[in-house]
C-alpha cells in the first residue's frame, strides 16, 4: 500500500490506462502545460506529449462533443471539465448524443467516453461554482455516474470508467483532491455499481456518497457516543446504484438516513429514499430520514455557506430521529 | 472631438481608484477577509474606464468575474463593493454574491458572472429589450479573450447583427485565459476579426491607452444608439497579476510582464498629462481616503443574518420547501 493524494490517484489511473491502451487521450482546459487546474494530470503531458494530452479552448460544448464523436470513432476519450459547473454547457452533447447513440443506432455506434471533473461546494465560491449536479446525469438512461470519495476508489473507478463501453461521468470532490489515503500497489480496478460498507453497525443505515462520506463517518462517531451503532454505506456509483447493498443493510438495521450535499428535490437522495421506502418498506421501523443541502442557490458569505451544507451534527440529529431517540 | 484636459484627468482619477481599490482587495484577501475566487483588474483599468465613461447613465453594462473595476466605474459605491467581497450584509448582493457576482441594478450594472461567456447573451437580451421598448439605451458586454472561444458569443453576435441590436461586445484581450496564451486557444489571434464574417462591425484598439479606448467606445456607442447596430471592440491589454489570487502566473516571462508594465495605463497617462508631483499626491490621497473608507465600512458592517439563507430564491417566496428543512 502507498499513501497518496486523491489527485495523484487520478493521475496514476490516467497514466496506467494511457500506457495500457494507446486509444486513450485526455482533453480539457489547462490539462497539458498547467497539468490540470487541480493538478490531476501531473506528469502526463511530459510523458505522452501533445497528441494525447490536449489543452482545449474554453469551448465545453465543442470539446465534449468531440469526445462523443471520437469515442464513436473508436478512441477512448477522457474529457476533463474544469468543474462540473462548466459541464452544464456540454449537457447537450452528453445527454442528447453520448447517452443515446447506442440506442438510436441499435448498437451500431457506442460511446466509450469518460467525462470527469470536480463537483460540489468548495470554500465560498458562490452560487455558480458550488453546485452538486450529479442528478442531471444520474437521471439519464444510457449514462453511468461514479462519485468516488477516496484515493483508492477514484483510481479504481476511473480505470473502470475508461474501460467501460458506455459513457461514464466521474464526479470528483473539489475539496477531496488533497486528501490522502491508501492505494494498493498492484494493478486493480473497482467495478462500477458496487457500494462499500465504510463502517459496520446494527442500529441505523446511513447512505451517502462522495465527500459527504466524511461528515457521515464523523456523525457515526457522534452517534456511537450516544450508544447508537450506525452503518455507513458509500454508494461510490450513483447510476447504476447498488440497490442490494442498501436493502441488505436496511434489512439488518431497519432504519435509514440518506445524506447528500446537494439539493433535495428530484435528486439521487430522493431516489434512494424512494427505493428504501418502497422495496424496503417491510424492513423499516421508521420513516426514511434525509439530510441535504438547502433548497436554494449557494450563498457566498461564510456564515451562510456553512448553514447551507449538511454537517456531522445535522446528520447525527437525523439518525436520532430515525431511531426515535430525539 | 479631442477630450479636454479636465476630462482626461477625470479618467486618470477613475483608473487610479480602480488600481488602488484592487490592490487593497488583494491585500484584504491575504488577510483572509475575502475568500473564494478573486480576480483582480490591475493592468486593465483603461478598458473599463475608457468604455464605460462613453455610456450614459441609462445605458447598461455587463461583465464576467473580473468585474470589480466595471462596477466602480459605473458608480457603484466602493464601500458596497468591498462589503460584498467581505461577504457582509451591506454588500451589493447582501453577501450572497461575492467577488464574481458584483451587481447593481440602480447603476445599471448587470454583473458579475462566473461562467465564461455566459454574460454575452444576457447583454443581447438587454439590447433586444432596448429596441423592443424603443428607449435607445445601449449595452456594453465585456468578455475575456478566452471567452471568445465559446459558441454562445457567435450565436449572440449573429442575432445582434440579424436584428440590428445595440450590443457592443468589448473583448478584454489580456493575452491569456488562465494559463493559456491566446495563440494556444484561438487559430485567429486578432480576435476582432472573428466577428467580421458575422456582419458585425469590428475593430481593435490599444487597451493600455485610455484616451484611445474612450474615443473608440464613444464612436461605437453613438453608432449603436443612432443606428441600432452591434459592434465588437477588441481592447489589447494585460493583467499585471495572476488570473486569480491562487495563480502565481508562472506561464509567462518576467520580461513580458516588465514590457507591459512600461505601458502601465495609469502611470503613462499621468506622465503624458504632466501631472505635477503635488497634484499627483493630492489625487493619491483622495483615492486612498475613498479606499480606506470602503474597507472601514466593510469591516464594520454586520454579517448577513441566518434568516437570509432562504431569502431571494423566488420573488414571491414560494420555494418548493423540502420535507424537513
Ligand atoms: C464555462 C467555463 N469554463 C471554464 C471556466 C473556468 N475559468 C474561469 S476564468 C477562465 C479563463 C477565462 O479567460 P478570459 O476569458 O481570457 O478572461 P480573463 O480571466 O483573462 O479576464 C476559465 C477557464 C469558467 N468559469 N466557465
Ligand atoms: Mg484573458
Amino acid at each position: 500500500m502507498a499513501v497518496i493524494a486523491y489527485r495523484e490517484a487520478i493521475a496514476q489511473a490516467l497514466r496506467e490506462e494511457m500506457e495500457r491502451d494507446d486509444r486513450v487521450f485526455l482533453m480539457g482546459e489547462e490539462v497539458a502545460l498547467y497539468q490540470g487546474a487541480f493538478k490531476c494530470s501531473q506528469g502526463l503531458y511530459e510523458r505522452f506529449g501533445e497528441k494525447r494530452v490536449i489543452d482545449a479552448p474554453i469551448s465545453e460544448a465543442g470539446f465534449a462533443g468531440l469526445g462523443v464523436g471520437a469515442a464513436m470513432a473508436g478512441l477512448r476519450p477522457v474529457i476533463e471539465f474544469m468543474t462540473m459547473n462548466f459541464a452544464v454547457l456540454a449537457l447537450d452533447q452528453v445527454i442528447n448524443n453520448a447517452a443515446k447513440i447506442y440506442s438510436m443506432s441499435a448498437g451500431q455506434f457506442r460511446c466509450p467516453a469518460v467525462f470527469r471533473g470536480p463537483g460540489g461546494a468548495a470554500h465560498q465560491l458562490g452560487a455558480q461554482h458550488s453546485q452538486c449536479l450529479e442528478a442531471q446525469y444520474a437521471h439519464i438512461p444510457g449514462l453511468k455516474v461514479v462519485m468516488p470519495a477516496t484515493p483508492r476508489d477514484v483510481k479504481g473507478l476511473l480505470k473502470s470508467a475508461i474501460r467501460d463501453e458506455s459513457p461514464v461521468i466521474c464526479i470528483e470532490g473539489e475539496t477531496l483532491y488533497g486528501l490522502k489515503g491508501d492505494v494498493p500497489d498492484n494493478e486493480y480496478i473497482i467495478p462500477i455499481g458496487e457500494a462499500e460498507v465504510k463502517r459496520e453497525g446494527k442500529d441505523v443505515t446511513l447512505v451517502t456518497w462522495s465527500k459527504m462520506v466524511y461528515a457521515t463517518l464523523d456523525a457515526a462517531e457522534l452517534l456511537a457516543k450516544e450508544g447508537i451503532d450506525a452503518e455507513v454505506i458509500d454508494l461510490r456509483t450513483v447510476r447504476p446504484v447498488d440497490k442490494a447493498a442498501i436493502l441488505t443493510s436496511v434489512a439488518k438495521t431497519n432504519r435509514c438516513v440518506v445524506i447528500e450535499e446537494g439539493w433535495p428535490w428530484a435528486g439521487v437522495g430522493a431516489s434512494v429514499a424512494a427505493l428504501v421506502s418502497t422495496t424496503g418498506f417491510d424492513d423499516l421501523d421508521a420513516p426514511v430520514e434525509r439530510v441535504h443541502g438547502i433548497d436554494g442557490p449557494m450563498p457566498y458569505a461564510k456564515s451562510l455557506e456553512h448553514l447551507a451544507l449538511p454537517t456531522a451534527e445535522t446528520i447525527a440529529a437525523a439518525a436520532k430521529r430515525a431511531c426515535y431517540r430525539e | 472631438m479631442a477630450l479636454s484636459r479636465e476630462t482626461q484627468i477625470g479618467l486618470l482619477s477613475r483608473m487610479l481608484l480602480v488600481r488602488r481599490f484592487e490592490e487593497r482587495a488583494g491585500q484584504q484577501y491575504g488577510l483572509g477577509k475575502i475568500n473564494g475566487f478573486c480576480h483582480l483588474y490591475i493592468g486593465q483599468e483603461a478598458v473599463a474606464v475608457g468604455c464605460l465613461t462613453a455610456l450614459d447613465k441609462d445605458d447598461y453594462a455587463i461583465s464576467g468575474y473580473r468585474e470589480h473595476g466595471h462596477a466602480l466605474v459605473r458608480g457603484v459605491p466602493p464601500g458596497a463593493v468591498m462589503a460584498e467581497l467581505f461577504g457582509k450584509a451591506t454588500g451589493t448582493s447582501r453577501g450572497k454574491g461575492g467577488s464574481m457576482h458584483i451587481m447593481s441594478a440602480e447603476h445599471r450594472f448587470l454583473g458579475g458572472y462566473g461562467i465564461v461567456g455566459g454574460q454575452v447573451p444576457l447583454g443581447l437580451g438587454y439590447a433586444f429589450a432596448s429596441k423592443y421598448r424603443g428607449d435607445s439605451t445601449v449595452v456594453q458586454a465585456f468578455l475575456g479573450d478566452a471567452a471568445v472561444n465559446q459558441g454562445v458569443y457567435y450565436e449572440s453576435l449573429n442575432m445582434a447583427a440579424l436584428w440590428n441590436l445595440p450590443l457592443i461586445c468589448i473583448i478584454e484581450n489580456n493575452g491569456y485565459g488562465m494559463g493559456t496564451a491566446v495563440a494556444r486557444a484561438s487559430a485567429v489571434t486578432e480576435l476582432y476579426k472573428k466577428s467580421e464574417g458575422l456582419g458585425v462591425h469590428s475593430e481593435w484598439v490599444d487597451g493600455m491607452d485610455v484616451i484611445k479606448v474612450r474615443e473608440a467606445a464613444e464612436r461605437l456607442v453613438e453608432r449603436a444608439r443612432e443606428e441600432s447596430k452591434p459592434a465588437v471592440l477588441e481592447c489589447r491589454t494585460y493583467r499585471f497579476r495572476g488570473h486569480s489570487m491562487a495563480d502565481p502566473a508562472t506561464y509567462r516571462t518576467k520580461e513580458e510582464l516588465e514590457a507591459y508594465r512600461k505601458q502601465d495605463p495609469v502611470l503613462s497617462l499621468r506622465d503624458r498629462l504632466k501631472i505635477t508631483e503635488d497634484k499627483w499626491k493630492a489625487m493619491e490621497a483622495e483615492v486612498k481616503a475613498v479606499v480606506d473608507a470602503s474597507v472601514k465600512f466593510a469591516d464594520e458592517s454586520p454579517e448577513p443574518d441566518a434568516s437570509e439563507l432562504m431569502q431571494y430564491i423566488h420573488p414571491t417566496n414560494d420555494n418548493n420547501a423540502p420535507e424537513r428543512a
